[in-house]
C-alpha cells in the first residue's frame, strides 16, 4: 500500500457521496426526527411548532421548547405499537431464515452449474424485477384467492375439496417475503460460493467424506459471509415492509410499515408517523452493526 | 491392514475432453513402496492423470486397479487413496489439528488426538496444532498437507506438485524430508512434477508424459542415459543433438551413424532400421575434446564456477555445447580441436 497523502483529486472525488449522504438522507432524517418531536395540529402541515426562521435566536428557542417527546411515550405505552413492532421483527426474523433455507441450495446450485450456463441463471434470479414490484405481488393475490390458481390446482389434484383459505393470512405474507426478496439473498450468496476454492471440495471428497459432509463442513461454513450479508440486505427492508402485508395479510396482521402508512393518511398524524419511521430506523441499525463487525471480523482473520 | 502392501495398475487409462485426448492409453504398474514421479510440463496430461487415479475425473476408457480392487468407478471418497494438493488446499476456517483430523471421522476423539499429534510429530510440527492455517508459513503450511494427506493411511499418496509452491532453498531441504517420509512409512508415492531435477532427485523411477502419452518409463539414470526420443533426452538436461543417418554395419547394440562431418558410434534405441533419419544425443558433459571426433571450432568459453561451458562450432556452422573441468583453460575461443565421445554415452534417437 502506498502511503502518499491523497491529493486535492483525492479527496474531491470523496465528496460526492458524502454531499448526496448528506442531501437526501441526513437531511430528511432530520427533518423527520423534528416531525416525531412535533404536536399534532389541524393545520396544514397537520403539526406544530414549524420553525420559525425570521424569529432569529427566539425563534430558536420557542422551537426547542415546544419539541418534545409525547410521540415515543405513546409508542412505548401503547401495546399496539410494541406489538407492530414486535410483529415487523417476528415477520422479518421468520422470513429470513426461510430465505435462508431456500436461498443457500439455490445459490449452491448456480454456484455450481456448468459455468457457460451461469450467467442466464444469474438472469433469471434477477428477471423478476424488470417487473413491477406492485404487479408482482398482485399476482401473488391472483395465485392464493380462494378461486384463484392455486386453489384451482389443490381441487383438481383432489388434495382438497373446497378452496382453502390462503389469502389474507400470515402464511401469504410470508410466501409474499420470502418471494419478492429471493433474489437479495440468493446473490451475494452466490458471489461468495461461486468464488469459493473448488479444490477444498475435492481436498474433503479426497479425506473420506461424502457429499452431505463436505457441504456441510466445508462450503456452508466458508459462504457464512454471505449468508449473513444476503440475511442482512432482506432483513433490514422486511422490516419496514408496507405493500407485501397490506395487499395478501389480514387485517390483523401488525407490521410497522402498515402502521406508519395508517398513522400518515388515515390518522393524519404526522409526528407519530415519524416517531414510528424514526423507530423504524432505529430497528434496522443493530443489524446493521453486527453486520459491518461481522464483516470487520472476517477480513481481521 | 495387513498383507503385502497393493500395488497400482493403470490400464490403457484414456481421458478426452471433447476431442481432445488429456490422456491417451495409460499403462503403468506400480511397485508397493516405490517412490514415482509423472515428469512432463505443463498440459501434458500429468495433472489429469493424477486427477483420474484420485476420482474426480471419470476416464474415457481404460481400468484403475489397486491390487485386486477395481478403482475405477469408485467416487474419491471411497477410495483408499489420499491426494496431496498443490495449492495445499487446506481449510481456512479449520485449525491445524482440525486440518489433519477431517479424514479421521469415525475413530473416536481420543483416537483422533493421539493420531494428529503423531502426524504433527511426523512433520515436525509439534505445537501448532491450534494455529490457523493462514498463520504458517508456506514451508509449514506444505507439512499440514503432507500430514493431512496421511491421516488415513492410505494404500497410495497422489502430490500434484508437493513442492511447487517453494521458494529454491526450502524446496532442496523439503526434497530430502519428502524421501525420508516416504522411506519411513514404505506408503508409494507418485508425485507430479515439472522439474527434471526434482524428478530425479525424488523418484525411484520417473514416467515422462508427452501430451497426454506416457512416452519412457525407468529409472532417474536410465531416462538420462538412455533416453528413449529427443523429447525426453532434451527434458531430463542440456543435450547436443547430432543429426545423421543410421549405418547399415552390423546387429549389435552399438552402431555407427553417418553425419555432415564424419561418422560416430553410439547405442542405438530399439525399432530403429538401418538407413533411418537419426540424431545423436549427447550430453555436453560426455564430450571429450581431443585428438578424436567431430571437427570443431571453440567460439566461446564460460566460467560457471563449477564447470566450464564451451561452445563448438561444427564445420555447418551448427553449434555443439561441451562441458568441462574449469581448471581447463587451454582451450580459448579460435582454437581448433575435435570434439569425440564414448559410444556408450551416446544415445542414437529417431530424427
Amino acid at each position: 500500500m502506498s502511503s502518499t497523502p491523497p491529493s486535492l483529486f483525492d479527496r474531491l472525488i470523496r465528496l460526492p457521496p458524502f454531499l448526496w449522504l448528506a442531501a437526501f438522507f441526513l437531511l430528511p432524517f432530520a427533518i423527520v426526527l423534528k416531525i416525531s418531536l412535533s404536536e399534532p395540529a389541524t393545520a396544514i402541515p397537520p403539526y406544530l411548532p414549524v420553525l420559525d426562521w425570521r424569529g432569529g435566536l427566539d425563534g430558536w428557542s420557542s422551537f426547542l421548547e415546544a419539541l418534545n417527546l409525547d410521540n415515543y411515550a405513546t409508542l412505548y405505552a401503547d401495546p399496539f405499537y410494541r406489538d407492530a413492532a414486535l410483529g415487523s421483527l417476528g415477520y422479518a426474523a421468520l422470513a429470513s431464515l426461510i430465505l435462508v433455507a431456500v436461498g443457500t441450495p439455490l445459490a449452491y446450485a448456480l454456484a455450481r452449474a456448468r459455468s457457460r450456463w451461469q450467467p442466464m441463471l444469474v438472469a433469471l434470479v434477477v428477471v423478476p424485477f424488470w417487473t413491477s414490484f406492485l404487479i408482482r405481488v398482485y399476482a401473488w393475490i391472483a395465485i392464493l384467492k380462494p378461486e384463484g390458481l392455486l386453489n384451482l390446482v389443490l381441487m383438481h389434484l383432489g388434495l382438497t375439496a373446497k378452496p382453502l383459505h390462503l389469502l389474507n393470512t400470515d402464511a401469504a405474507v410470508m410466501i409474499g417475503l420470502v418471494y419478492a426478496y429471493l433474489p437479495f439473498m440468493v446473490l451475494p450468496l452466490y458471489a461468495v460460493m461461486n468464488r469459493l476454492d473448488p479444490t477444498l471440495r475435492d481436498a474433503a471428497a479426497d479425506l473420506g467424506a461424502s457429499p452431505t459432509r463436505v457441504f456441510w463442513s466445508v462450503t456452508l461454513p466458508l459462504s457464512l459471509p454471505g449468508i449473513v450479508a444476503g440475511a442482512t440486505l432482506c432483513f433490514i427492508p422486511m422490516v419496514g415492509e408496507f405493500i407485501i402485508p397490506d395487499l395478501l395479510g389480514s387485517s390483523e396482521t401488525l407490521m410497522l410499515g402498515r402502521v406508519l402508512w395508517s398513522e400518515f393518511f388515515s390518522n393524519r398524524d404526522w409526528p407519530l408517523a415519524s416517531a414510528v419511521a424514526v423507530l423504524i430506523l432505529a430497528i434496522v441499525i443493530v443489524p446493521v452493526v453486527l453486520f459491518r463487525d461481522s464483516l470487520q471480523a472476517g477480513e481481521g482473520r | 491392514m495387513s498383507g503385502p502392501p497393493p500395488r497400482l495398475i493403470l490400464d490403457g487409462l484414456t481421458k478426452s475432453f471433447g476431442t481432445h485426448r488429456a490422456v491417451d492409453a495409460v499403462t503403468l504398474e506400480l511397485q508397493p513402496g516405490e517412490f514415482f514421479c509423472l515428469l512432463g510440463p505443463s498440459g501434458c496430461g500429468k495433472s489429469t492423470l493424477l486427477r483420474l487415479i484420485a476420482g474426480f475425473e471419470r476416464p474415457t476408457f481404460g481400468a484403475i486397479r489397486l491390487g485386486d480392487q477395481d478403482l475405477t468407478g469408485l467416487p474419491p471418497h471411497r477410495r483408499p487413496v489420499n491426494m496431496m494438493f498443490q495449492s495445499y488446499a487446506l481449510f481456512p476456517h479449520m485449525s491445524v489439528a482440525k486440518n489433519i483430523g477431517y479424514g479421521l471421522e469415525g475413530i473416536g476423539r481420543a483416537a483422533t488426538a493421539e493420531r494428529v499429534a503423531d502426524l504433527l510429530r511426523l512433520v515436525r510440527l509439534d505445537g501448532f496444532g491450534a494455529r490457523r492455517p493462514d498463520t504458517l508459513s508456506g514451508g509449514q503450511r506444505q507439512r499440514v498437507a503432507l500430514a493431512r494427506a496421511l491421516a488415513r493411511q492410505p494404500k497410495l499418496l497422489l502430490l500434484d506438485e508437493p513442492l511447487g509452491a517453494l521458494d529454491r532453498g526450502l524446496r532442496e531441504e523439503t526434497q530430502g524430508e519428502l524421501r525420508a517420509v516416504q522411506r519411513r512409512l514404505g506408503t508409494a508415492f507418485v508425485v507430479v512434477t515439472h522439474d527434471p531435477e526434482e524428478a530425479m532427485m525424488l523418484a525411484d523411477r520417473i514416467g515422462v508424459m508427452e501430451a497426454g502419452r506416457l512416452v519412457q518409463i525407468g529409472p532417474p539414470t536410465e531416462l538420462y542415459r538412455r533416453p528413449a526420443n529427443r523429447y525426453v533426452a532434451g527434458l531430463l538436461g542440456d543435450v547436443n543433438l547430432i543429426p545423421g543417418q543410421l549405418g547399415s554395419d552390423e546387429a549389435g547394440e552399438v552402431r555407427t551413424v553417418a553425419t555432415a562431418h564424419g561418422s560416430v558410434r553410439g547405442i542405438v534405441a530399439p525399432l530403429l532400421a538401418a538407413g533411418a533419419a537419426v540424431v545423436v544425443a549427447v550430453r555436453p558433459e560426455d564430450l571429450v575434446l581431443g585428438d578424436a571426433g567431430l571437427p570443431v571450432t571453440v567460439t566461446e568459453t564460460t566460467f560457471l564456477g563449477d564447470h566450464l561451458r564451451r561452445t563448438l562450432r561444427l564445420p555447418d556452422g551448427s553449434t555443439l555445447r561441451a562441458s568441462g573441468r574449469p581448471t581447463d583453460t587451454d582451450l580459448q575461443p579460435g582454437s581448433e580441436t575435435r570434439a569425440g565421445f564414448a559410444p556408450e554415452a551416446a544415445a542414437i534417437l529417431p530424427a
